[in-house]
């Protein structure tokens, strides 16, 4: 086998191999890319019950409800528009009341979210930054949000 | 005073590693041997002031002094010492400090071990060295200084997350440093050949160990991780396709491909500026990893508290390294001869084969991981990417790379004999078609596509066996001559089945986990009992426990197996006052590979708890499967044919002509963190 023959089976092995995994990629997200919306943007966008979307907010002070068995109510709010969330299963670990969630699931014809994973966080003072974005733009972010956690009272100094 | 001494010797490692970038490539390029002998002395002073600096933030750290921000925020007096000293890195300023300190550490090793080096590349590659640690070092004394001071120091530090006050934090971010960083020491010497304009047979013989010893660590590094996060997020999860890991993975997969794209360097001359390619993109994409984990531009179920200017830096740092590494390489790579021949059906064929997969399957991680990104900077939506995503891309590309694994070491160089291999795999051909029936026999239910993965990893692991059985002719040859060929063997051979074993078995254990694993979530009251599987879990009560610096609520459960009781499990929530936080301890027992997996939430007031019980059939088999590759990895490195700086072996050759195997670790769904 000559060099050049060895080049294109090379080449042509190569762009076979390539043209499948851009075939598998483009397939996979058709079918498995999930939108992330504030309480807001799921109002304002319509979004259709059945469709897999993230839900991103504050957990809205007082409304969390454990209910018989581990069904646990919330509602995850932007400041303006508020989504009740509705759960089964044990909650993670920093899941607070007045703190930023993110809820994947999808809603059903009565406008409750169905949540099937509530994303873990690994730090306190961490937010998602969807969940920033979202109330930036509703105009309901505070910056204590941000800084909650990270300073002693006396200062920093140089 | 010691936090100053430390700052001050990271500012004077910065200039040294400053000088350590100039003054050698200068001397390579006027060909001047005093300016490129300065390469070893100024990468050894460089390590020693890190070392210093880092020693310094240590010491912080065990007298608790907490007039030094970061350790005030991090760390706190009734932690144990082993957390105070693991809290280095367990936030951002400490790890880059271990970032920089290990980047200096391997400089110092090619300083020391790179005796056999030619000077120029030694200066080259040790300058590009210089470059790296100059860049981060300047990166940590702007934006992330872990020096800085408080005016009053607090009493009492903020204690460390909780969440990483567990001994897998003393492993798992070590290791993993390890692995990205080692791949600079490949990046400098591809830069540095580069530079040259020369490359032949002998880089890959001396980068390989250095590749090698990369690859090893982030293999552990990526299990150790996989398993921290399986028994502490409190739901048994090994891997999540998490921006976070998946950081991890793509250097792993670009770095196994360097590995055997390295091999058939060494041997055939061939693929010499596909090496190089490869070299930069592992590296690159450790960079990236970095970048992606420290700047927090993406969701993840691992992210921590970050400040975007830092992403910013590291951005640059990217952009600098990455471009320049690319541009460097699109104008000198066509001066590189190119090599041997080879037909399309030979181990060099095989070696491209998987090539051309991992290097794809790498792709679609990278795509699936940044598209998001990208898509949110261009039009504003928020998406995310998740597993199914990685299951149906990543997936279907390892299939046949898994499949033609057996292969790769049984074909021939140049000229291999793909009907003479598949012969010799008919027995494990016919072993794997056991097992798939015997899958499909024993478990009913699951997906139907287990039984084949049984088959296919089982195939794998007889494969590697197989492999071996050929090279000592076990089955033809009386037993003590089997032996002696067995010990003749070069122990890359072994390291090779052993790191294929690996994957084999890292695969089945994520099959069995995935298809056959049981869960069950429900409250108990106490007295209760909860079954899974053929286990019944007995909830017998809570106590509470008093630790340094939190407090257990642990739920007490009994295992009973039929009617004979098997032992006692401790799951335990534990709430840490001095964060406001608590963390899920899961209680796990071991049935074998399997595992028994227990964990719980917050006792209810009518004293029932929220308990999480799983069932993870072969689960240990995955990071066992990943203890396998580091071994396969070890043996391969002791080698004496890649030892550095040893002469080529004075044995005469095993009667066999084919030449010792390097490792060839394919990847799985690998687990990590």
């Amino acid at each position: 086998m000559t060099r050049r023959q060895r080049r294109l089976v090379l080449i042509g092995g190569s762009l076979g191999v390539l043209a499948i995994a851009v075939a598998l990629m483009l397939n996979a997200f058709r079918s498995s890319i999930v939108f992330f919306n504030s309480p807001s943007d799921v109002v304002a966008d319509h979004v259709a019950e059945g469709t897999r979307i993230r839900l991103g907010g504050l957990v809205k002070t007082g409304s969390l409800v454990r209910g018989d068995g581990l069904h646990i109510r919330f509602e995850v709010t932007d400041g303006k528009t508020e989504i009740p969330v509705r759960y089964t299963g044990v909650l993670p670990d920093l899941f607070r009341e007045g703190q930023g969630v993110v809820a994947e699931g999808e809603l059903d014809r009565s406008g409750v979210f169905r949540a099937d994973t509530i994303l873990a966080k690994h730090d306190a003072t961490y937010m998602p930054k969807e969940v920033v974005d979202a109330l930036k733009k509703s105009g309901h972010w505070k910056d204590e949000y941000a800084q909650r956690a990270s300073l002693p009272v006396s200062g920093v100094s140089k | 005073m010691i936090p100053e001494l430390g700052h001050y010797a990271l500012m004077l490692a910065f200039g040294i590693a400053l000088i350590q970038g100039t003054m050698p490539i200068v001397g390579a390029r006027t060909n001047d041997p005093v300016l490129m002998s300065m390469a070893v002395p100024t990468a050894l002073a460089q390590f020693a002031f890190i070392a210093i600096a880092f020693a310094a933030l240590a010491e912080c750290y065990v007298v608790s002094d907490f007039s030094v921000l970061n350790v005030y925020e991090n760390s706190n007096t009734t932690m144990p010492l082993i957390y105070r000293l693991t809290s280095i890195w367990g936030n951002h300023e400490g790890s880059m400090m271990l970032w920089v300190s290990i980047l200096a550490f391997f400089g110092a090793l090619v300083a020391v071990f790179g005796n056999n080096l030619p000077a120029m590349l030694k200066a080259n590659a040790l300058g590009v060295q210089g470059w790296i640690a100059a860049a981060f070092e300047l990166f940590i004394l702007t934006t992330s200084n872990p020096f800085l001071r408080i005016p009053n120091a607090p009493f009492e530090g903020r204690d460390l997350n909780p969440i990483l006050q567990d001994p897998g934090l003393a492993f798992h971010p070590p290791m993993l440093y390890l692995g990205y960083v080692g791949f600079s020491i490949t990046f400098s010497f591809a830069i540095a050949a580069l530079l040259e304009g020369r490359i032949d047979a002998a880089w890959a013989r001396w980068v390989r160990p250095w590749t090698l010893i990369a690859w090893m660590c982030l293999t552990l590094g990526i299990a150790g991780g996989s398993y921290w996060s399986y028994y502490e997020l409190g739901w048994g999860g090994f891997w999540f396709w998490d921006p976070v890991e998946n950081a991890s993975l793509m250097p792993w997969l670009a770095g196994t491909a360097l590995l055997h794209s390295a091999v058939v360097m060494e041997k055939r001359e061939a693929l010499k500026i596909w090496t190089i390619l490869l070299a930069i993109l592992a590296f690159s994409l450790s960079l990236v990893g970095t970048f992606l984990v420290r700047s927090g531009v993406l969701t993840s179920v691992h992210a921590f508290a970050v400040d975007p200017s830092r992403g910013v830096f590291i951005l640059i740092i990217l952009l600098i390294f990455i471009g320049g590494a690319l541009s460097l390489y699109a104008w000198r790579a066509p001066l590189l001869k190119q090599g041997g021949l080879f037909a399309p059906i030979s181990r060099e064929g095989a070696l491209v084969f998987n090539n051309l997969f991992l290097v794809t399957a790498c792709a679609t991680v990278f795509i699936g991981t940044l598209y998001p990104l990208a898509l949110q900077s261009l039009t504003g939506e928020k998406i995310s990417v998740g597993p199914p995503f990685f299951d149906l891309t990543f997936g279907p590309l390892f299939i046949p790379l898994m499949i033609a694994m057996p292969f790769g070491p049984l074909m021939g160089w140049k000229r291999g004999d793909l009907v003479g291999a598949a012969q010799r795999l008919l027995a494990a051909a016919i072993v794997a078609a056991l097992a798939m029936a015997a899958a499909f026999a024993i478990v009913r239910g699951g997906p139907v596509l287990a039984p084949l993965g049984v088959g296919v990893a089982v195939f794998v692991m007889a494969g590697a066996v197989t492999d071996i059985a050929e090279r000592t002719m076990i089955l033809r040859l009386p037993p003590r001559a089997a032996v002696r060929r067995a010990i003749g063997l070069p122990r890359s051979a072994w390291g090779t089945a052993a790191a294929h074993f690996g994957i084999g078995l890292t695969l089945l254990g994520i099959i069995g986990v995935t298809a056959w694993g049981s869960e069950r979530i429900a409250e108990v009251k106490p007295g209760g009992s909860l079954q899974i599987v053929h286990y019944r879990l007995t909830f017998d009560g809570v106590t509470h426990r008093t630790g340094p610096n939190y407090q257990d609520v642990v739920g007490h459960f009994t295992v009973h197996r039929g009617s004979e009781l098997i032992g006692v499990m401790k799951p335990s929530r534990r709430a840490f006052p001095d964060r406001g936080m608590a963390t899920t301890e899961a209680a796990l027992m071991s049935r074998g590979v399997s595992q028994l997996y227990v964990s719980i939430g917050d006792p209810n007031r009518d004293g029932s708890i929220p308990v999480r019980l799983y069932f993870k059939p072969y689960v240990l088999l995955i990071w066992l499967g990943a203890v396998f590759m580091f071994c396969g990895g070890a043996l391969s490195l002791s080698d004496r044919r890649l030892r550095v700086g040893a002469p080529r072996p004075a044995k005469a050759k095993p009667p066999k002509p084919e030449p010792p195997k390097p490792p060839k670790p394919e990847p799985t769904l690998q687990p990590a963190e």
